[in-house]
């Protein structure tokens, strides 16, 4: 899932300069199970802001709405009678979220109340540890299902660099070696072999210093016929 | 031509290597002083680059500044800051300037230095890092094969820490370093020698150490202090209690790290497969050459 966390309530507030009319949306996916950006963290943001407009004389209208999937144009279209009015959206979805609003809405100015972090998973309730680079090529059956590229703070292919001490690493002695793991998952499933083998520098055309990038999946594809019709429906 | 280090090493004598520290400045005079005070003193001097993540003199001009001298440079290169596009380029300039020896290196991370908002590269790691230097040295080619009209001449070493976890894998990982290229290795400071000669025993099991040059690194200490802050802060760094002892009860603590690094030359020499001694003087360079001379490995050949 995407991890986010919430940008301090004076940053958003600064981003609303010269705005009147907003609303704040949610989303109940992934942002709602990191606490971030669900049903309560829209209302709580809601009612604060408009706490902050009473106190300050701002005269600002502030409404909510939290949908099931942000960065799904089928769910973000189902709030435009919400939209309409309001000059500004405050988006407590991630940053795709955000920006899927922004294109349904092109005139409404679309602003980022999270900051989107990684993709990850809650460890426990309240902790989150990103899991995931996203390189486009995984190498997780090279490392015993633990990703160098998100969990060492170098990215490296190799084996734990000489920084790696009492499965910390170097950079925070509260910051788990990612390569300590690697090797231990390793000598649990009995391939510690896999530890002896150079990786190759890697090739990183499908992360992204590739460009941004595109997935097409052909047979998924609709035809301009199959895309009229579902128009028609 | 061969690197001095390279000469010296295949002649079967045992090496000196030390650390020079480029200045936080663009005074290359720092370096030349340097250099001309360690002239002699081992048969090549690595530059740091960037160490601690700390914008430095460059590691490559500083090491231009030191062939001026007369003095054979051991460039250091990171991981941290170029993609291989500007390693290959870096690597080819440096031969270009007649830098023979480089060594690969993954660099500390950035947020120990003065840039810790930067972004870091690790396009490649050290290992990766020493497959692509070798690749143009001895196949002619930039990596992806593009061929090269006139390869570099290098000598390639790696670090090794026999002090990180998991100790079982360090062996491993200098397998892979040796590998993927490495000539020559250069170990991190070692305080906790039966760790290292457990290293060792595990190293020639393997028969790693005719195979590639094990240059075993020592750190005089100045206080214990000093001893006391790497033991506790530096990650991947071993200090015995006994050694923080020693310094603490010291009458001059900076003579006793002196003759302690001393002792500790002599003694790891005579370790099978050692086949050179790395001075890291940290900030006191001028050290190395009483270090050196008292340790009997002066003077240096001249193969
Ligand atoms: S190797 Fe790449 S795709 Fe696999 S988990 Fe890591 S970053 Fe994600
Ligand atoms: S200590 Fe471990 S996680 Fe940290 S940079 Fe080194 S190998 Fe990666």
């Amino acid at each position: 899932m995407i991890i986010a966390e919430q940008k301090p309530i004076p940053r958003i507030v600064e981003m609303l300069e010269g705005h009147k009319s907003m609303l704040v949306v949610g989303c109940r996916s992934c942002v709602a199970i990191c606490l971030a950006g669900g049903e309560k963290e829209v209302s709580i943001l809601s009612e604060a802001l408009r706490i902050e407009s009473d106190l300050k004389g701002n005269g600002w209208q502030v409404d909510e709405v939290t949908l099931e999937r942000a960065c799904e144009k089928e769910w973000v279209g189902e709030m435009r009678e919400k939209v309409s009015g309001h000059d500004a959206i405050i988006s407590l979805a991630c940053g795709v979220g955000a920006q899927v609003m922004q294109e349904l809405y092109p005139d409404v100015r679309v602003l980022p109340g999270l900051d989107t972090s990684n993709m990850g998973a809650p460890e426990e309730q309240g902790i989150y540890l990103e899991k995931c680079g996203g390189c486009g090529d995984c190498v997780l059956h090279l490392t015993g299902g633990i990703c160098p590229i998100a969990r060492c703070s170098k990215s490296l292919l190799n084996g734990p660099c000489g920084g790696s001490q009492n499965g910390k690493c170097e950079i925070d002695p509260d910051v788990p070696c990612g390569w300590d793991q690697i090797y231990h998952s390793l000598e649990r499933i009995g391939r510690l072999d896999l530890m002896e083998v150079p990786i190759p520098p890697k090739d990183w055309r499908r992360s992204r210093s590739g460009g941004p990038r595109k997935i097409v999946r052909k047979e998924a594809v609709l035809t301009p016929e199959e895309k009229s019709a579902r128009g028609a429906r | 031509m061969m690197s001095n280090l390279q000469s010296v090493l295949s002649s079967g004598r045992m090496a000196v290597t030390a650390e020079i520290g480029p200045p936080k400045s663009a005074d290359a005079e720092t370096v030349r002083k340097l250099a001309r005070h360690l002239k002699g003193s081992a048969d090549a001097f690595n530059l740091t680059d960037n160490q601690t993540a700390m914008v430095r003199l460059s590691s490559i001009a500083s090491g231009v500044v030191c062939l001026q001298e007369g003095v054979e440079p051991i460039v250091q290169m990171t991981c941290r800051d170029r993609n291989r596009i500007a390693m290959q380029s870096d690597a080819l300039g440096a031969s270009a300037l007649g830098i023979r020896n480089i060594l690969c290196l993954s660099g500390d991370h950035q947020c120990f230095g003065n840039q810790k908002e930067a972004k870091n590269v690790y396009d490649v790691d050290s290992i990766g890092q020493l497959m692509l230097l070798r690749k143009m040295r001895d196949e002619g080619q930039v990596w992806g094969g593009d061929k090269l009209e006139k390869a570099p001449e290098l000598f390639l070493g790696a670090a090794a820490n026999p002090f990180a976890d998991p100790f079982e894998h360090r062996v491993v990982r200098l397998a892979k370093k040796l590998a993927a290229g490495a000539d020559f290795i250069q170990t991190q400071s070692i305080y906790d020698v039966d760790r290292f000669e457990r290293w060792m025993s595990q190293v020639r099991a393997r028969g790693l150490h005719e195979k590639v040059h094990i240059i075993a690194g020592v750190m005089p200490l100045k206080s214990h202090k000093v001893a006391l802050y790497m033991k506790n802060k530096v990650s991947g760094m071993i200090v015995p209690d006994h050694i923080i002892d020693r310094m603490k009860n010291a009458a001059d603590p900076k003579e006793e790290g002196i003759r302690m690094c001393v002792e500790q030359i002599k003694h790891l020499q005579s370790i099978e497969g050692v086949h050179g001694i790395h001075v890291m003087a940290v900030a006191w360079e001028e050290k190395v050459p009483v270090i050196v001379k008292e340790a009997g490995l002066l003077p240096r050949p001249v193969v």
